[in-house]
């Protein structure tokens, strides 16, 4: 009886451990558009049906899948436009301390030239700048206005 | 044996006289401040008229200065003068006691001026009017200009009698001026006295600028610009205006701060989309990568030893705030707390670490030990971040934003200061917007 106790203590243990560690890779690693703006306002056009930007959910870099679609896009417009080159602004919302949004805006930046080039587009094209959250689009202070701000753009320069 | 005997006696009368009946507790929210006399001070007659000053009303503004000081720190309460029961320059020679004490004073400053030769002459003594005798006293002289840091003095010297700590009122602020709409904002870095008084625009607005530094050892800044449309870190001379960018990085650099010798900028690098701590010796130019991580590594503040650096990585998923060597060994996460930690800012005094937390949709200022324990909550808000030091350690200074409309109205940014107590939470007065305060040393050093 006893026994059987302490083995169901230790079954329950185990079970809880797995749930956990189950929780935290799917926090670490779950899908990347947790709370990213899929929406359109806001959105220019490098041309008619390439988006200049995509969006990114809080404290995060990675790209959803709407984001890669995008990028695939500029990738091909950028392919037939073999002179043009590109900046991109990597940016922020203003939930967070200003120096380490400066460095998120940089990886955001990057994540999306590192897919660019996967698209065959030369780094030389692309350069990179971030501006944290000192230029938001929407200078509300609402989860709207947040997720359309957590943003890359791919700006040209020629 | 002679030498000992005339240290002890030395010791003796040095004890004698620090020995005082009045005094202000310090170690906690003073809820019961000092009533304190600061009389006018006297213009002597002899007093010749300096160029666009007003020598009649200078002892007076002097003394509301040094008032205004006393309030501002939440310890003193500064009697008003119309209840004064002495002419300033009687009081001065020898204060009737027992008459200011009917007054409830526990303390009286009395002073005098004299502007002679394009020279300011000024001496001011503090009184224990409870013990009926003089506490302190001190003559100094300087240029008529100078009549606002006199004040600033007189009131570091009063303080540092009175609570036995380093004054901070003869300092300045470096900051952020910020204007136009919340998404087309103008920044210019911006300097005032520690009381809001002689600011001064040093850029013009033409391009971003952000998080200005004061050098501990001198009047040098360092701070992050976008001139050029390419962000790097520089320096700059407040006295002289040049200013130069710090080291010759390909890419972003930012998050800039000076060591406590004022001989190197520890700062941000970003490459490749991560950013990782390096220093710059600015003596040698020689640039040291100090970690190594593909996390994000930054916002660095040296210990004021100069052995350890504060920073905040995400290396562990969120923003957390770590201390190594500043040779960048012996890593450490020191918060462990529900919410995100970020800006950890070591105090002048090298016993606690002021930081910015994350928590809930919240952002708190906070101090803790420099091992992460006994973390405390000084302020809550909507947002708010960028603690910086007064030199004694005593006062945060910070800044803090509102919630804007759906149009970015109502959005306003100002600087904020804070006892490490908690209390005595105060908005600096700025002619513009606000962010990013640093607080200088003490100039008169």
């Amino acid at each position: 009886m006893i026994f059987n106790k302490n083995l169901k203590n230790l079954l329950l243990v185990i079970f809880t451990t797995l749930l956990l560690s189950a929780c935290s890779t799917a926090k670490k690693t779950g899908s990347a558009g947790d709370d990213a703006y899929t929406g359109k306002e806001t959105v220019k056009y490098l041309a008619s049906g390439v988006p200049d930007r995509v969006f990114f959910a809080t404290n995060k870099s990675s790209l959803t899948t709407a984001s890669r679609a995008t990028l695939r896009k500029q990738a091909t417009y950028l392919r037939k436009n073999k002179k043009l080159n590109v900046t991109i602004e990597g940016h922020a919302d203003e939930r967070g301390t200003r120096e380490y949004n400066l460095a998120l805006g940089e990886r955001r930046a990057n994540a999306a030239r590192d897919y660019l080039m996967t698209y065959g587009i030369s780094g030389k094209r692309i350069s990179v700048i971030s501006y944290g959250k000192e230029k938001p689009v929407n200078a509300a202070s609402t989860p709207l206005a947040w997720s359309q701000n957590r943003r890359s753009v791919t700006v040209k320069v020629n | 044996m002679k030498n000992f005997l005339l240290i002890f006696l030395f010791n003796l009368i040095l004890l004698n006289k620090s020995y005082a009946l009045i005094e202000v507790d310090i170690t906690r929210g003073n809820l019961d401040p000092l009533p304190i006399a600061v009389s006018p001070l006297h213009v002597d007659i002899k007093s010749e008229n300096s160029k666009d000053m007003k020598i009649k009303e200078l002892g007076n503004n002097i003394s509301e200065i040094i008032e205004k000081n006393f309030r501002s720190t939440g310890l003193f309460n500064p009697l008003k003068k119309e209840a004064f029961v002495q002419k300033p320059d009687i009081a001065h020679l020898k204060p009737r006691f027992e008459d200011w004490r009917l007054i409830k004073a526990q303390a009286l400053v009395t002073g005098k001026l004299l502007i002679k030769d394009e020279k300011l002459k000024v001496e001011f003594r503090l009184w224990d009017l409870a013990a009926s005798k003089e506490m302190t006293a001190l003559a100094f002289t300087t240029t008529p200009s100078n009549w606002r840091r006199v004040a600033h003095i007189i009131s570091d010297k009063i303080y540092e009698r009175l609570t036995g700590e380093q004054g901070y009122f003869d300092t300045r602020i470096i900051y952020v001026a910020e204007s136009g709409p919340k998404s087309q904002r103008i920044k210019k870095l911006a300097i005032m006295d520690q009381d809001g008084a002689k600011t001064k625009y040093l850029t013009l607005g033409n391009e971003l600028v952000l998080t200005p530094r004061f050098n501990p050892t001198n009047q040098m800044v360092t701070y992050m610009s976008y001139f050029r449309n390419m962000p790097r870190v520089y320096l700059l001379d407040i006295e002289t205006g040049t200013q130069e960018v710090v080291g010759n990085f390909p890419g972003m650099t930012f998050a800039p701060r000076f060591s406590p010798d004022g001989k190197k900028i520890v700062m941000s690098f970003a490459k490749d989309g991560n950013s990782d701590i390096f220093t710059m010796n600015l003596e040698t130019r020689v640039v040291e990568r100090i970690t190594n991580h593909s996390s994000i590594d930054t916002s660095p503040s040296f210990s004021p030893d100069g052995k350890f650096i504060a920073f905040n990585s995400d290396r562990s998923g969120l923003q957390q705030i770590y201390v190594m060597r500043s040779d960048g060994s012996g890593v450490k996460r020191i918060t462990f707390g529900n919410g995100i930690y970020g800006t950890p800012v070591w105090s002048p005094r090298g016993d606690l670490i002021a930081f910015t937390k994350m928590r809930k949709g919240k952002f708190y200022i906070g101090v803790m030990r420099t091992d992460g324990t006994g973390e405390r909550l000084l302020t809550e808000n909507y947002y708010q971040e960028a603690p910086s030091w007064s030199p004694n350690g005593r006062v945060i200074v910070f800044y803090r934003e509102t919630k804007a409309g759906a149009k970015g109205e109502g959005f306003t940014a100002k600087l904020w200061s804070i006892d490490i107590t908690g209390y005595n939470e105060r908005q600096l007065k700025t002619e513009t917007d606000a962010s990013d305060p640093s607080w200088s040393s003490l100039l008169s050093k």
